[in-house]
């Protein structure tokens, strides 16, 4: 097996397209536990590590450009302001060490359906993008083009990881997450939920139900229009009960999940539905006392 | 007490009166603690030879299934393989077994359960014997799984786990071993009429595993002299070499264990897992042969806790005094007997609870049936049926309208009280003064809603929930185990202690085969030498085969026994040493004892510095150590004196529900126990601790998920235990009643709280929610309906 350790980002561009089967490894908290398991003998390994600007973020206008292997424990520290249902997915990770060494890019790079991060940046919005660069060139691939199915994502073989791009919140975010025990477990389903005021839209992404995490696009729709119609942006009033319910159920009904050891596909509807519920009620009321304490 | 003696009256004796503050009683630091928690702690696995060899097994992908043939000639043919061996190459007996040898050391044409070992590869590098193994080709004829009671106990329809000509235990069918028992009246319609109230409930307990954190692993190396040396991380040496001896063909001299660095058991190594593989290879190779399982292998190669099924029938007046209770304890004992008749009796005996009953009947079994082997887990037997009773015990409470802890006082055992099994229980058992303990503790504050922190709720930093539909709930429960081995074993402890001057002070060594898994004894017996020999200085040997047995490190009884034989021995050592001086000097005083480095009497003084008198000589002396003897239970009615000791503990938990989500945070978990005397208060309140959080484990996440006779869950990813945001605050309240029977009048710990602390917490989740939960571990489909 190779092992190769490129010091910037274009020897690692140029290495990737000489050995398009060589497998990164940025914090290497999934690429380990899949050699340990035997499921990988990858010709070779590719190391990101030494590549410092990758373990980096900037904020560029409205969007924060995150580097590919900035870990969990500093989104958590450094960028719960801008990217509030981030931060709270990241807080949901594994263990203090495993927060310290996994990343976005790692696990957009595993794209198991029950990632944390997913969900977060599915509900970010439609400007969420996945740069992607091999030495052919760069592109921005949407975050909703970027899963592809159980584990797979739209990367090319010569491509790698280099950043996510998401706008700065301009509204509350939240993040829940079912596991049967309360640390260190890996999603049963989850739930990511953000208001998007300026756009006037709404946000869903649903980890572990489904082959790949994916939005509530319906529940979004709905969403929209009920706060559209009824001026809530606005008025900041009360959802009601009715919608609420609604919007959970529209959740749930997005999600197609199996029944597999760690859950009922039964059980997955029905937490999604009080996720639903419960994170959009957090996020409304947020949002409304802060439309009443500027009116 | 002798752990507290102190002489009185002479003024010149004040300094040296007092007794080590490391003796018994005190809670001087662990040896290994500290080691251990720097990580520098060498376990069996980090065992290193030169020019060693690393073993493996093939496993079976399949629960039941005949081998049609067995193919190794392209494992061979790995360069770096040393050796591929089957059944065929054993040299002696194929069989093993704890008790009854029905288990084949590697698989002999057929396949019980999902994971079976069929064939061993040797080779210079992990990597080349697991390539090795993937080269060996099985031929199966897979056949259809024996696993549920249905299928068990109808072998004409569905087969037969072992064949009948094959039956090596007591047992037919797929019955391994059952035991009957019958008191009073039994169970009768007249019996029953007796009753106001009757409650019937079905429960049932999930397979738990012992999820020790050092997978099994050890060191074989061959001798000159045709043996085998075997570092191995182990609960009793001399069964395994018991065990181990028939099967490699040798002399039991001949197989001498050491043993390792254990990372836990909690029962889970009390069968042998990879040791008759490794000396195979050993021996067949010539070379030192490791094995180390990974994790995935670690949950196949070692025995579970036996998943229950029970049926409860229990009658009382409208006052609440118990009339009758009629049990059916349904054990599902997987492919191999292992401790199955041991579960079975402990089921069968301790299964009505620690209440007085008049009229019993009950019956407890074991399967056998393709799903992975079950044997010792921690407080085997008892667990399952603690569920049971105690569940009941909490209907019976509703039905009546009546408090669940006073239900239980009133039907409490206490000392002088007679068991179902005819068996008086003639040492304390403050059974409803440990309720009544529990019940008096301060309950945590209420959950604060003004100021949530999500880490204290349901799901914690998962965030589902800033208050929305938690519930809280409160439970208790109580529970009984025996301590020791029952049934007329004599799990004897042998233990040596030397005496001699080493640097100018006395010290004492001592050498015993006990397996210290974690449990303290080490510390514990160092303690012991100290207060019987009045030193400081206490090395302790290293445990192995060298010297005669310790029994097992389980059954809550490794301080009772082998700390009682460290008493004996040091005893011994102590009258030898006085008999020298009296000897020498020609004292007659009748109350010479040893203190603080000296020989001492209260009428004499300062009698002689034991450096003075012990000079160049050492005193080396062995003793054992039997606890009183108990009988077998009569197979039909159950009587009989069968166990050693009683211990009892009582809980309460306050837990925070999620109703709607179904999520479950144990807010508190407290334990009254009564421990006899605790050597060690600190190692006492650790067990407790670990005890409660096992049991909170199986309450509410712990379980083994088979499916057709096929693991689905073995890995640390999927085999969830309790972390620290799961464990709650457990405060633990400790009665010292000493036992008349019992060395310095100590109780068993270990396994008490393990038993009790798990339907507490059912209890508190029924209490919050009102449902019937009649299953654990309690899973969040059960609290939500979307099973
Ligand atoms: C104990 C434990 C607990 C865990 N708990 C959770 C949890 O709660 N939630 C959760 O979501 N995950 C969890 N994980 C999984 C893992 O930590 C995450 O998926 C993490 O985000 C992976 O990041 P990493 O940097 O370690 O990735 P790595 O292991 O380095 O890589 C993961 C994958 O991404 C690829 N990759 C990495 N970087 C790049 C790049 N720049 N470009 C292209 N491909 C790339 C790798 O080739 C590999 O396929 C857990 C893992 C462990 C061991």
């Amino acid at each position: 097996m190779e092992f190769l350790r490129p010091a910037t980002w274009d020897e690692a561009l140029a290495a990737k397209a000489e050995y398009p089967t060589a497998l990164p490894i940025s914090g290497g908290t999934d690429v380990m536990v899949e050699m340990n398991f035997d499921v990988h003998r990858p010709s070779a390994i590719l190391d990101l590590n030494r590549i410092g600007d990758l373990a980096t973020w900037s904020i560029d206008g409205d969007t924060v450009r995150l580097g590919a292997a900035v870990p969990y424990s500093r989104i958590i520290d450094e960028l719960s302001g801008p990217l509030p249902g981030l931060a709270l997915a990241a807080h949901t990770v594994g263990s203090p060490q495993i927060r310290n060494r996994g990343s976005v890019g790692g696990n957009l790079g595993a794209a198991s359906p029950a990632g944390d991060s997913h969900p977060a940046l599915l509900a970010a919005g439609r400007d969420v993008f996945v740069e992607a660069a091999s030495v052919r060139g760069t592109r921005l691939i949407p975050i909703d083009d970027f899963y592809t199915g159980v584990k797979r994502n739209s990367l090319e073989a010569d491509e790698l990881i280099r950043a996510v791009h998401i706008p700065v919140a301009d509204g509350p975010q939240q993040f829940s997450k079912i596991g049967t025990r309360n640390a260190m477990v890996i999603a049963v389903c989850a739930f990511g939920f953000a208001l998007h005021p300026k756009s006037r839209t709404v946000g869903t992404g649903i980890g572990s139900a489904a082959p790949t995490p994916r939005r509530a696009v319906e529940a979004e729709e709905y969403l929209r229009g009920v706060l559209a119609e009824r001026g809530l942006w606005e008025s900041g009033d009360l959802l009601g009960t009715e919608v609420i319910q609604r919007f959970g159920e529209l959740v749930r009904d997005a999600a197609s999940p199996i029944d597999d050891v760690r859950g009922t596909a039964d059980y997955r509807k029905h937490a999604l539905a009080v996720m639903a519920r419960r994170t959009l009620t957090w996020t409304w009321n947020d949002y409304s006392k802060q439309i009443r304490s500027a009116a | 007490m002798s752990g507290t003696r102190t002489i009185q009256g002479q003024k010149n004796l004040q300094n040296i009166h007092q007794a080590s503050k490391d003796g018994i009683g005190g809670s001087p630091l662990r040896p290994d603690g500290t080691l251990k928690v720097k990580g520098e702690f060498a376990y069996s696995s980090d065992m290193w030879h030169e020019d060693m060899l690393w073993g493996m097994a093939l496993r079976s992908p399949h629960p039941r299934a005949n081998i049609l043939s067995v193919d190794i000639s392209e494992a061979l043919k790995v360069p770096g393989v040393y050796a591929v061996l089957t059944h065929e190459d054993i040299p002696g007996s194929k069989y093993y077994g704890l008790e009854i040898q029905d288990q084949p050391a590697l698989a002999i044409d057929k396949v019980r359960y999902h994971g079976e070992a069929i064939a061993l590869v040797a080779a210079d590098h992990p990597e080349t014997a697991r390539r090795a193994v993937k080269k060996i080709k099985v031929e199966y004829e897979v056949l259809t799984p024996i696993t549920t009671e249905e299928q068990c106990l109808d072998p004409e329809t569905y087969g037969y786990v072992h064949e009948p000509h094959e039956y090596k235990s007591h047992g037919s069918g797929n019955i391994c071993h059952s035991q009957k028992l019958v008191s009073g009246g039994g169970v009768t319609d007249e019996i029953r009429a007796l009753a106001d109230v009757i409650v019937k409930g079905t429960y049932e307990v999930g397979m738990q595993d012992q999820a020790f954190l050092g997978p099994e692993s050890g060191l074989a190396v061959p001798a000159e002299d045709g043996g085998v040396d075997l570092y191995i991380a182990t609960q009793w040496l001399h069964v395994d070499r018991q065990q181990m001896a028939p099967v490699l063909a040798l002399p039991e001299e001949k197989v001498r264990l050491t043993l390792a660095g254990v990372g836990g058991a909690f029962g889970g190594r009390e069968d042998l897992s990879m040791q008759i593989h490794a000396c195979l290879l050993a021996l067949h190779t010539g070379k030192p042969v490791k094995i180390v399982y990974s994790r995935d292998e670690s949950f196949f190669g070692h025995v579970h806790r036996h998943p229950a099924r029970m049926t409860y029938e229990h009658g009382a007046t409208r006052d609440g005094k118990l009339v009758f209770a009629d049990c059916r304890i349904v054990l599902d004992g997987g492919a191999y007997a292992s401790a199955s008749p041991a579960v079975v009796g402990n089921a069968a005996s301790l299964g009505h609870g620690p209440y007085v009953i008049p009229n019993v009947r009950m019956e407890a079994i074991a399967l056998y049936s393709n799903n992975p082997s079950c044997g010792a887990m921690r407080g085997f037997g008892a667990v399952q049926a603690c569920f049971g009773y105690e569940s009941q015990m909490d209907k019976l409470a509703a039905e009546l309208g009546m408090d669940p802890v006073e239900l239980r006082q009133i039907n409490a055992v206490t000392q002088g009280d007679f068991m179902p099994t005819g068996q008086e229980i003639d040492a304390p058992a403050p059974v409803a003064e440990l309720l009544q303990r529990v019940k008096d503790m301060p309950l945590p504050p209420p959950l604060d809603l003004e100021n949530l922190d999500v880490r204290t709720l349901p799901g914690a930093l998962s965030n589902t929930s800033h208050g929305e539909g938690i519930v809280r709930g409160i439970g208790y429960s109580v529970g009984i185990k025996n301590v020791g081995f029952s049934e007329g074993f004599d799990d004897y402890s042998t233990a040596r202690v030397r005496l001699e001057v080493i640097g100018g002070e006395p010290v004492a060594m001592v050498h015993t085969a006990m397996a210290e898994v974690g449990q303290g004894g080490v510390t514990v017996h160092a303690q012991i030498a100290r207060t019987e020999l009045g030193v400081e200085q206490v090395t302790i040997h290293p445990a192995n085969t060298e010297v005669g047995s310790a029994g097992s490190t389980s059954a809550s009884r490794q301080t009772y026994m082998t700390g009682g034989a460290v008493k004996l021995a040091a005893e011994a050592v102590k009258q030898a040493l006085i008999e020298k001086g009296r000897r020498r000097y020609g004292w007659e005083h009748k109350d010479i004892t040893l203190v603080g480095g000296k020989v001492v009497s209260e009428t004499g003084g300062v009698l002689v510095p034991m450096v003075d008198l012990l000079g160049d000589e050492a005193i080396d002396l062995t003793r054992e150590h039997h606890h009183r003897p108990t009988v077998p239970f009569d197979k039909e009615t159950g009587q009989g004196f069968g166990h050693v000791q009683y211990t009892f503990c009582a809980n309460r938990a306050v837990v925070d529900v999620d109703v709607e989500l179904g999520l479950v945070k144990v807010v508190e978990l407290t334990a009254a126990q009564d421990v006899g005397k605790a050597l060690n208060p600190l190692s006492v309140v650790g067990q407790i601790q670990g005890g409660c959080t096992q049991a909170l484990g199986l309450a509410v996440m712990e379980e083994i998920v088979v499916k057709d006779g096929k693991v689905r869950n073995a890995s640390f990813t999927d085999y969830l235990i309790p972390t620290i945001l799961d464990t709650p605050p457990i405060p633990v309240d400790m009665l010292e009643l000493p036992d008349p029977h019992a060395p310095y009048g100590l109780r068993g710990v270990g396994e008490a709280p393990t038993v009790s602390a798990t339907p507490s917490i059912v209890a508190a989740i029924r209490n919050a929610t009102g449902l019937a939960l009649n299953r654990v571990p309690v899973r969040p489909e059960h609290l939500t309906g979307t099973l």
